[in-house]
C-alpha cells in the first residue's frame, strides 16, 4: 500500500477488514474443535471429529427454536445482539495485519465495553424465563465478571504505560518494533490475562464447558432455555469470544509475523498464516491445560481471580517503577 | 534481552512466589513455594555474580540453594509429617484480605524506595524495592498465619528478601553473609524444637493456644 491511489487503497483496506471479519467467524468453530480434539486424544477417548462444531451449528440453525411461554422480547432479541456485539469485538482485534481500516476503533477499553454489554444481555436473558438455573448462572456470571474486569483494566493500563496507547494495533506495532525482551510487568500481565481469559470463556478451572451438572455450571446454566437458531447464535458467540481472546493474547504478547501497516499482499499472507498457526497452537495448549487440572469450587473463584488482580497490580507498579514515574 | 532484564525478572519472580506463599492454604504447598522462592533467589544471586563479575556471590548463591532451597524445605516437610498436620493452614484472615494487604505493602515498599533512594540508578532502586516488598510480605505471612511451621516459613522468606537486597547493594562482606546463613539454620533448629515443645504441651501447633495459655483468650 503506497498510498498513491487512495480509492484503491481504501477499497483494499475495506476488503482486508472484511476478510478479517469473516475469517474470525469461520475459524472459531475450528478452534473449538481443536480444543475438544486435543482433550479427547489426551484422555484416550474416541472424541468428536474436528469439524463437529460446524455440524452442531448447522444442525441447530435448521432446528425449530422453542421459546418458553414466560419469555419476553428480551429473550428473543438477546441472542442476535450478543452475537453481533461479540462478532464486532472479535473482528476488531488485529489478527494478521496491524494497519487495517477499523484499527482506530480497536481499543482495549472499547473491547472490554463490547464484551461487557454482551455479558449483561446474556445475564438478563438467563433470568428472563424465570427458571432457577438461569438465575444461578446469571448471578455467578456477574460475580466472575466483577472480579475479572478490574484485573482486565489493570492489564490494559500496564500495556498502555508500556506502549503509550490503548489501541491494540498501536501496542502490537510497538512490540514488533522493540527488540525481544522479557519484562517482569509484561510476564505478570500475561499470566493475569490468561486467568481472565479462562474466566471469561468459561473454561476449566472456572467453569466446565462440557458438563450440565447443576451445582457447577455457570455459562451453560444461563443458556439452558435456548434452542434452535438462538442457541446456534449463542454458541457461535462463545466460539468467537474464544478466538477473540486467543487473538488478543497473540496480538499483545506474540505479535511476531503480523504484517505492519505498510505491508503489501505478501506481508498479509505471511501474517495470515502466522496468525492461524498461533491460534491453533493456543487452542491445543488450552486443551492440554484443561485435561491437566480440575475445576475449582465456585467459592474459591474469588481467590483465583484475585491472583489475576494481584498480578495486574504488581505489573502496573513495576511498570511505574521502571519508568520512574513516581519519582 | 540484557542482563538487567534477567535480574529484574528473577527478582519479580521472587515477589510472585511471596504472593504464592500468602495464597497457598496447604502446608506442603507453602513449603514447595518457599523452596521455589529460595531457588529463584539462588538463580538471581548467581546471575548477579556472573553479570557483575563478583565471584564471592557464587558462594552466597550456593548457600541459598543448598540450605534454603533443599535442606530447610526437606526438614520442614519431615517436621510436618511427624507432626501429622499436612492438611490445611489456619489463618487469621482470608486469602483475599491477605493478598490485598500484601498489595498495599508492595505499593508501600515501592513508594518508600522511590523517595529514599531517588539518587541511585534505576536498576538498584527496583531491586531494592522488590527486596523490601519481599521482606514486608514475609512479615505479613508471619502475622496472618497462625500455624507455627508457616511462621517459620515467613521468617525464612523474609531472610530471602534481605539476601536479595544485599545482592543489589555492593559490598556485603562474605563473612556477614555466611554468618547470617548459619544463624538462619540455627534459627530453624530453635524453631523446630519450639514447635515440638508447643505440640507436646498443647497438642496443637496453632499458636492461638498460647494466647489462651497466657489468659487473653477471646
Amino acid at each position: 500500500m503506497t498510498g498513491h491511489d487512495m480509492t484503491g487503497s481504501l477499497l483494499v483496506q475495506f476488503l482486508a477488514q472484511g476478510v478479517q471479519m469473516t475469517l474470525v467467524l469461520l475459524i472459531s468453530p475450528l478452534a473449538v474443535g481443536v480444543v475438544r480434539r486435543v482433550k479427547a486424544v489426551l484422555m484416550r477417548r474416541q472424541g468428536a471429529p474436528l469439524l463437529q462444531a460446524y455440524r452442531d451449528l448447522v444442525k441447530l440453525v435448521r432446528k425449530e427454536a422453542i421459546v418458553a411461554e414466560s419469555a419476553s422480547w428480551l429473550f428473543r432479541t438477546a441472542p442476535y445482539l450478543i452475537f453481533a456485539l461479540t462478532w464486532v469485538a472479535a473482528a476488531l482485534v488485529p489478527s494478521f495485519a496491524s494497519g487495517l481500516m477499523f484499527n482506530w476503533a480497536a481499543d482495549v477499553v472499547a473491547l472490554v465495553a463490547l464484551l461487557g454489554a454482551a455479558r449483561a444481555l446474556l445475564a438478563l436473558a438467563g433470568m428472563d424465563v424465570g427458571t432457577s438455573f438461569g438465575g444461578i448462572g446469571s448471578s455467578r456470571e456477574m460475580m466472575i465478571a466483577t472480579l475479572a474486569e478490574p484485573a482486565m483494566m489493570l492489564i490494559v493500563l500496564t500495556l498502555a504505560i508500556a506502549a503509550g496507547t490503548t489501541r491494540l494495533a498501536g501496542v502490537a506495532d510497538f512490540f514488533i518494533a522493540q527488540p525481544f525482551a522479557v519484562r517482569v510487568s509484561m510476564a505478570l500481565s500475561l499470566i493475569a490475562l490468561l486467568i481472565v481469559a479462562l474466566a471469561e470463556n468459561a473454561r476449566i478451572p472456572v467453569d466446565n464447558p462440557i458438563t450440565h451438572l447443576e451445582l457447577t455450571m455457570v455459562h451453560e446454566a444461563m443458556v439452558l432455555e435456548y434452542s434452535g437458531r438462538h442457541l446456534a447464535l449463542i454458541e457461535s458467540a462463545s466460539h468467537l469470544k474464544l478466538v477473540l481472546y486467543f487473538s488478543l493474547l497473540v496480538c499483545l504478547f506474540a505479535p511476531f509475523g503480523m504484517a505492519p501497516a505498510a505491508a503489501g499482499l505478501a506481508g498479509w499472507l505471511v501474517g495470515l498464516l502466522a496468525w492461524i498457526a498461533k491460534i491453533m497452537l493456543c487452542a491445543a495448549l488450552l486443551g492440554v491445560w484443561e485435561v491437566s487440572i480440575a475445576k475449582m469450587r465456585v467459592f474459591r473463584l474469588p481467590d483465583f481471580l484475585g491472583i489475576a488482580f494481584v498480578f495486574g497490580f504488581i505489573a502496573i507498579l513495576l511498570a511505574f517503577l521502571s519508568r520512574g514515574v513516581l519519582a | 534481552m540484557n542482563g538487567y532484564d534477567i535480574s529484574h525478572l528473577l527478582a519479580g519472580a521472587m515477589l510472585v512466589t511471596s504472593f504464592a506463599l500468602l495464597y497457598q492454604d496447604r502446608i506442603a504447598a507453602v513449603l514447595n513455594a518457599f523452596a521455589m522462592q529460595s531457588i529463584t533467589l539462588a538463580l538471581a544471586v548467581a546471575w548477579a555474580a556472573w553479570s557483575d563479575d563478583r565471584p564471592d556471590l557464587y558462594i552466597t548463591a550456593l548457600i541459598a540453594l543448598a540450605l534454603k532451597g533443599i535442606v530447610i524445605p526437606l526438614a520442614l516437610h519431615r517436621t510436618v509429617e511427624r507432626l501429622g498436620i499436612h492438611h490445611s493452614v489456619e489463618k487469621v484472615v482470608g486469602v483475599g484480605v491477605a493478598l490485598m494487604v500484601g498489595l498495599a505493602l508492595t505499593g508501600l515498599a515501592q513508594a518508600l524506595v522511590v523517595k529514599v533512594a531517588s539518587g541511585t540508578a534505576s536498576h538498584a532502586r527496583e531491586q531494592l524495592a522488590l527486596a523490601l516488598a519481599i521482606v514486608l510480605l514475609g512479615f505479613l505471612m508471619m502475622i496472618v498465619r497462625r500455624n507455627a511451621v508457616t511462621q517459620v516459613v515467613g521468617f525464612m522468606s523474609m531472610e530471602n528478601g534481605l539476601i536479595l537486597a544485599a545482592t543489589g547493594a555492593r559490598g556485603m562482606p562474605l563473612v556477614v553473609e555466611v554468618s547470617v546463613a548459619f544463624s538462619v539454620l540455627i534459627a530453624l533448629f530453635v524453631f523446630a524444637v519450639f514447635v515440638f515443645r508447643i505440640r507436646e504441651r498443647f497438642d496443637t501447633v496453632d499458636i492461638e493456644a498460647l494466647d489462651r495459655m497466657r489468659g487473653d483468650s477471646r
